[in-house]
């Protein structure tokens, strides 16, 4: 029996009031969407399966899509590089000549660094694996600004991985699924990346908008930056290594400052997808959940100090360190040991005073000889233990104050 | 009056074609293509649709389909689920209320209709990422794609004017 023959047939409702009545169900659906999405956090969990099936199905069709226009650009260079062969040979000359200088300061530098590194014992980043990948499909409207490269999981890319064009940084992955990975451009409105001059160091936030060139936010210090000065990737936060170029300043109408991308120098057909891992992709975070949280009740007690004996001032070095843990172990400073010994040690759940005062440490602190120099002998300035050694005569830091340590998400946070 | 004219409309032809050309020609302007080092415009060809079936008829269909095109949009390119959907319905409720105002005008004060729902969807859109990203998008890019979305309207009034009769129900 059909609806029309049914007793509701005789129900009539108007047309538009049942468009209407789809419209509104359609609205809540789309801002349900919205609200649930997570697309800019670092989590794998943001990028929802539907995301990944779809890029999955991208993928090769954008590939199918893209080859003629890689075709077209690989023909247009040959016959470009084949008709201007004579005036780019004179251009390459002039500047392999200014290259040449140029690769005589770096290695001059270089061996320069290699011997500081080796004096202060600086520990170097190891090197990061990369992973290069072809640009399928390009989204650059105002909302979104995101490529599919065709470098997914089974690669080993994972979401946060940094990726590089030919000239410099573009942006970042967002979202993996196997043989395919969404990568965020720098463009992006939900982009935001920790940047700074290079010439005065001076930090700052890249912010992508949807333009070609993003804003520079969050600029301290008076006048940190001026027309021209290059731009890298500061690290902070570890989700991007230190040093990747970025681009060049420029002020804009209403006063700003803007980044013009180094990678927008060349079309970004190819990229290189650094396989690197930020500070939360390497710490796991059900490890931290599952410390126990160090109890409240660490402050020892104010009781008054029973000996009334004023401490010897002792002109040695770590004395103030000593008197600081001594005080918080409610008894006067009377030991020779390294204060660092005493004072660094940090309180494990609430010790008594009389713990601190009849068992001395008789481990020697690993920094001992950094807290109490020779005054005859000055402090090598060997690295002992690849830490760098006090200079003598210089001003001895404080010991820390015995302190309940921070709790360790605190140290692994990225922002 | 001949008997297909008589028919009711197959929500296949007037919905779901032009489903299928907006999600090839989205596809085929999301190839990372560069003419003269300049990258190309890339308009909002679901806008066509959204504009073309409010003015063609009020249905149940068309909203639930500017959705399922408005998340494949979003899938598409990037961006926040749920984002294009909205811009869509947003330009899509207005014409629909106003169809039996605007039916008739002229080709001309069409297209400046059609050019202000662009408005309100691409208005509505940098609301919406303003209140998610907490950023605000370039108006010179928000801008620039409305324009080539706008300069459209030749579609949606071929749309309209193949399928605004074929109903003899809503003449």
């Amino acid at each position: 029996m059909s609806l029309r023959d049914s007793p509701l047939g005789a129900l009539k409702v108007p047309l538009t009031w049942t468009a209407a009545v789809a419209l509104i169900v359609a609205v809540i659906a789309a801002l349900a969407f919205l609200l649930g999405d997570r697309r800019e956090t670092l989590r794998a969990s943001a990028y929802d399966r539907v995301r990944r099936s779809a890029d999955t199905v991208t993928a090769p069709v954008g590939k199918v899509l893209s080859a003629p226009v890689h075709w077209a650009g690989g023909i247009g260079d040959y016959l470009g590089s084949y008709i201007d062969a004579a005036g780019e040979n004179r251009r390459l000359k002039v500047q392999v000549a200014a290259d040449r200088q140029w690769r005589d300061e770096a290695l001059r530098l270089r061996e320069e660094n290699a011997r500081y590194r080796a004096l202060m014992g600086v520990k170097t980043d190891p090197p990061i694996t990369t992973v290069f990948a072809r640009t399928l499909t390009d989204a650059r409207g105002p909302f979104s600004n995101t490529r599919l490269a065709d470098a997914g999981s089974d690669k080993g890319v994972i979401e946060g991985n940094p990726v590089l064009a030919e000239h410099g940084l573009v942006g970042r992955v967002t979202g993996v699924a196997p043989g395919v990975s969404r990568i965020m451009m720098l463009t992006d409105t939900e982009s935001r990346t920790p940047v700074m001059v290079a010439r005065t160091n001076a930090r700052a936030i890249l912010t992508g908008d949807g333009g070609p060139s993003p804003r520079l936010d969050y600029l301290r210090t008076h006048d940190p930056v001026v027309e021209g000065d290059r731009v890298t990737t500061s690290g902070d936060g570890g989700v991007y290594p230190r040093g990747l170029p970025v681009g060049v300043v420029v002020k804009e109408l209403g006063g700003g400052w803007r980044v013009v991308l180094d990678s927008d120098a060349s079309p970004v057909d190819y990229v290189q997808i650094l396989l690197f891992r930020d500070f939360s992709q390497l710490i796991s975070k059900p490890t931290l959940d599952s410390k126990a949280i160090p109890s409240a009740a660490t402050e020892p007690p104010r009781d008054p100090p029973p000996i009334a004996a004023p401490a010897k001032p002792k002109p040695k070095p770590g004395a103030a360190a000593s008197a600081a843990a001594a005080s918080v172990a409610g008894k006067p400073a009377v030991s020779d040991k390294p204060a660092a010994a005493h004072a660094a040690k940090p309180h494990e759940g609430a010790p008594s005073p009389a713990d601190a005062v009849h068992k001395p440490t008789t481990k020697p602190a690993a920094d001992a000889p950094m807290h109490k120099p020779n005054p005859a002998k000055p402090a090598s300035t060997k690295p002992a233990g690849g830490k760098p050694t006090a200079k003598p005569g210089a001003p001895k830091p404080d010991a820390p104050k015995p302190h309940k340590p921070p709790p360790p998400d605190q140290e692994a946070a990225p922002f | 009056m001949p008997a297909n004219v008589a028919r009711q409309l197959n929500p296949l032809r007037w919905l779901g074609v032009p489903v299928l050309i907006c999600a090839v020609f989205s596809l085929l302007l999301a190839t990372p293509i560069r003419a003269f080092g300049m990258q190309l415009p890339e308009p909002v060809f679901a806008m066509v649709p959204a504009f073309a079936w409010a003015m063609i008829r009020p249905s149940v269909l068309p909203p639930f389909a500017l959705l399922l095109l408005g998340l494949y949009l979003d899938v598409l390119w990037g961006g926040p689920t749920g984002l294009w959907p909205a811009c869509l319905l947003v330009a899509y409720a207005p014409v629909l209320v106003l169809r039996n105002v605007l039916a008739g005008q002229s080709f001309v004060a069409m297209w400046i209709w059609y050019a202000c729902s662009c408005a309100l969807a691409f208005g509505f859109g940098t609301y919406l990422l303003m209140l998610d990203a907490g950023a605000m998008p370039s108006l010179i890019a928000v801008g620039w794609q409305w324009l080539v979305t706008a300069a459209l309207y030749p579609f949606a009034h071929s749309l309209i004017e193949r399928y605004e009769d074929a109903d003899v129900r809503f003449r």
